[in-house]
């Protein structure tokens, strides 16, 4: 066998190096391209309207998109391991009235937040155990439980509502405060994505989770504890709703028992603008979150161009597929790289 | 069985009575196994005799129901792949398993990375020990790549990497050089070897029974589940080992009727599917069995598919008794006389939560619709007469059809398609994972077919299937067909020469 190395080798080894530094390119350039994206809409924006990038234009533009950017970040776990989490919309927006509720009570604005952590981690664990037990698809799973959910909401909730006069003032200012432009709830959501996007590169179990994405079979095959791993990415998706609606809270002040809903869609949009692979395996959160981070600036850039927000949807939906859409001719393209290099192999 | 008491070491992992059954059907009974340490062990058996149950109980993905596994002489129980893995025992599957997201390195370590301080992996490790690996390979595989898109060899290069590198005491290979080229199987066998001098034990499967006498020292035979006999391959025939397997001379299993080709009644000319076949042309007569020959992936199926007309080809033109079909249209096909059993009976031929007489007659429907109802009493009439005929085992006609065994799904798949009174029937490997004596009724209905009259174009993986029933061997390699061999001169030689490309074009 060793006989056909040296032959082979020097022939071979030149367009290999090329082959692979290009593949490398074309996955980071996904996250560059979204990057590149946003950077134009915003410069778009700010040469249309001066006044976009105003200290409190772009400390808007950061507040909008942190909740959906911590959201966003669970869900891209869920959705690589070839799974997904309707749920997230329910679970933030019941937490967010159960921080709510407690901090109305007079309670302690660190405990609330706990609270509804806690609560997330807690319908996170029920999706986990019955997606990875039931063997059920994930998808009617996570829709049993967002009606679930949002009618246990619905029940508790009634018609009441919470709003800013009745939090506690340090919190309410927390939700709106910050360094100059950059706001606390930020650098809360910036901290949570290099922490996952970290531990995804960086610790046998997030490698894991790309693995049982990309081939479930194989992970079992391969020792991957994968019931525990698929319960671990649900836990972590759903702690990470309730800690968005704690901060829901703390950012609008003011929840009803319709908080959160039809959320999850605009979730699922970002994490596969993001580059989020739908059938697992494939994306990083830094993705998700740029991918976040562009659906909602779109928000504020349509105003600030004097466009009708009517378009938002419209909008959302073409760049969906048009990730879609980029994905797919990457993929091809990728395979015909790979294609060749084998050839030039054989 | 033989025990080896000659050979000095102990056996370094073993099967001792291991039963295993799901549901009603007895993957295995009662069988023994020993793997010494320095030796490849070869696993014969035919499609269904439960070897790939007991690579599953070796490699700790199924529980033995009764029996033991013994690792070193001691009883283990292995709870999950994982355990075994860590016990040293490494499994090459049939199809290989790989992360395609990932790169090499990471598939090779998945599960059990190298870590530095905080329990983080290590990256450059991964990388360095891959790269180490590779080159002990002597293959020229970037670690960092992806393994999407790795040819089949390199696939099974990596998964080698993967056992080499928590230095595996037990190799376990499954049918390693099916999808192989003659240079790739000897690159494999040459590692195959190298691993065997440092002392592996290495359990080898393959239906290539050259190759086990080439490589292997001894062989478990196993036959419908149950352990037939484990010997030193020194001294025995090929056709000893055949018989072992299959329990019965070769002739019976293949009752071949002669018959006098008729005139041409499939005609397929210059079919071409862009990157998938090339220039495929031949001719199937009345009363002729052709075997379509060819490693897996060669595009046997694929061709099929474009002659029924599921998958659209690019140029080329079919014609059944003189009739041009229309590209990309089944219907047409099924209504100028041809039929497709397909290979995957559970994917593409059956609905297998339906009846077996449901399943029949899903091809009978245009007949049996009057007034735009399925007239269920002709429906059910037309299923049990081509069941009885077809001497399908059932408690009841209205039960499931997953209720069944194997080889009997097999059968009603071919009702479901006898039924429609084919001219020409195409049946794409009619026997695969069915058990022996089923098989024979399958060649005799298929013997029987031909011998009425119908065309049968048989694709088929298993060698000895395609020498005893066919009248003519077509056999395609990569895409294109390479040889077209009368059953007179038809060999394993012949034909895996012309699958592998080694024969002159």
């Amino acid at each position: 066998m060793t006989v056909t190395a040296p032959d082979k080798a020097p022939v071979a080894a030149p367009p290999k190096a090329g082959a692979t530094r290009l593949v490398d390119r074309v996955f980071k350039m996904r996250e560059l391209a979204i990057l590149v994206v946003f950077l134009v809409m915003i410069a778009v924006t700010q040469a249309g309207n001066s006044e976009f990038l105003s200290e409190q234009g772009i400390k808007d533009l950061l507040l909008n998109a942190t909740i959906l950017v911590l959201v966003a970040t669970g869900q891209s776990l869920v959705v690589i391991t070839r799974n997904v989490d309707l749920s997230v919309g329910s679970t933030l927006g019941i937490s967010a009235f159960a921080a709510g509720t407690y901090l109305q009570g007079g309670g302690n604005p660190v405990v609330a937040v706990a609270l509804a952590v806690l609560m997330g981690i807690g319908f996170g664990l029920l999706n986990g155990l019955l997606v990875s037990l039931g063997q059920v698809p994930a998808l009617v799973v996570t829709l049993g439980t967002l009606y679930i959910i949002r009618g246990i909401d619905s029940i508790w909730v009634g018609s009441r509502q919470i709003t800013a006069a009745d939090l506690p003032g340090g919190f309410v200012d927390f939700g709106s405060g910050g360094v100059s432009a950059v706001p606390w709830l930020a650098l809360i959501a910036l901290a949570v994505v290099v922490a996952t996007a970290y531990y995804l590169k960086q610790f046998g179990g997030g490698r894991e989770l790309y693995a049982l994405g990309s081939n479930p079979e194989a992970a079992r095959l391969a020792g991957i504890p994968v019931r525990k791993r698929i319960l671990a990415a649900y836990t972590f998706c759903g702690a990470l709703a309730g800690l968005a609606g704690a901060l829901y809270l703390a950012r609008f002040g003011n929840v009803d028992s319709s908080t959160g809903n039809g959320y999850e869609l605009t979730v699922v949009s970002a994490v596969v603008v993001g580059g989020v692979v739908f059938t697992g395996g494939s994306g990083s959160v830094y993705g998700a979150a740029l991918g976040a981070m562009l659906l909602t600036s779109i928000n504020s850039v349509l105003p600030a161009l004097g466009v009708s927000s009517v378009w938002v949807m419209a909008i959302n939906g073409i760049l969906l597929i048009l990730a879609i859409a980029v994905d797919r001719i990457v993929a091809l393209r990728l395979a015909t790289a790979l294609k060749k290099r084998n050839a030039r192999h054989g | 069985m033989t025990h080896p008491s000659d050979t000095g070491p102990a056996p370094v992992l073993a099967l001792r009575d291991v039963s295993k059954s799901f549901g009603a059907v007895r993957a295995l009974r009662d069988v023994s196994l020993e793997l010494f340490p320095g030796e490849v062990h070869a696993l014969a058996g035919e499609n269904g005799a439960g070897k790939s149950t007991l690579i599953k109980t070796l490699a700790g993905v199924h529980r033995p129901d009764a029996g033991q596994v013994l690792l070193d002489g001691e009883p283990v129980v292995f709870h999950g792949p994982g355990d075994a893995r860590d016990a040293g025992i490494a499994v090459i599957y049939q199809e290989p398993t790989l992360f395609p997201d990932l790169s090499i390195a990471e598939n090779i370590f998945m599960g059990r990375q190298p870590r530095r301080a905080l329990g983080r992996i290590d990256h450059k490790a991964t990388h360095s020990v891959t790269a180490d690996l590779m080159r002990r390979l002597g293959v020229d595989l970037d670690p960092d790549r992806p393994a999407r898109g790795l040819s089949i060899a390199d696939q099974q290069i990596v998964e080698i990497a993967k056992a080499l590198s928590f230095d595996a005491r037990v190799l376990i290979m499954d049918e390693p050089t099916a999808a192989l080229t003659g240079s790739e199987v000897a690159r494999l066998f040459g590692v195959v070897r190298a691993l065997r001098e440092e002392g592996a034990a290495v359990l080898f499967i393959s239906h290539r029974l050259e190759e086990i006498f080439q490589i292997c020292r001894r062989v478990t035979t196993l036959r419908d589940g149950a352990w037939i006999s484990s010997e030193l391959l020194d001294g025995m025939t090929e056709d000893d080992l055949v018989r072992r397997m299959v329990g019965r001379d070769l002739d019976e299993l293949y009752p071949k009727q002669e018959v006098t080709p008729g005139e041409v009644a499939l005609s397929v000319r210059r079919l071409t599917r862009e990157g998938v076949f090339t220039d495929v042309s031949f001719e199937v007569r009345r009363g002729e069995i052709v075997g379509l020959a060819g490693l897996v992936g060669a595009g046997r199926t694929e061709v099929a598919r474009a002659v029924f007309g599921v998958d659209r080809w690019d140029a080329g033109e079919v014609e059944v008794d003189g009739q041009a079909l229309v590209n990309g249209a089944p219907s047409t096909a099924m209504a100028a006389g041809l039929a497709l059993v397909p290979e995957d009976r559970r994917a593409q031929g059956l609905v297998m939560d339906m009846s077996i007489e449901r399943n029949i007659g899903l091809t009978g429907l245009r007949t049996t619709v009057k007034a735009g109802l399925v007239d269920r009493g002709a429906e059910r009439s037309r299923s049990l007469d081509w069941a009885v005929r077809l001497q399908v085992k059932y408690a009841r006609i209205a039960d499931a059809v997953g209720t069944l065994s194997g080889g009997n799904q097999q059968k009603v798949v071919l009702a479901k398609w006898l039924a429609t009174g084919p001219k020409v029937l195409i049946v794409d490997e009619p026997t695969r994972g069915i058990d022996v004596g089923t098989k024979a009724e399958v060649h005799r209905l298929l013997s029987q077919l031909a011998a009425d009259g119908v065309a049968v174009l048989m694709i088929s993986s298993d060698l000895p299937e395609v020498l005893g029933m066919a009248d003519r061997v077509l056999v395609m390699h990569e895409g294109r067909l390479t040889a077209e061999i009368p059953r007179a001169e038809a060999t394993e030689e012949t034909v895996m020469a012309a699958a592998t490309g080694r024969a002159a074009a």
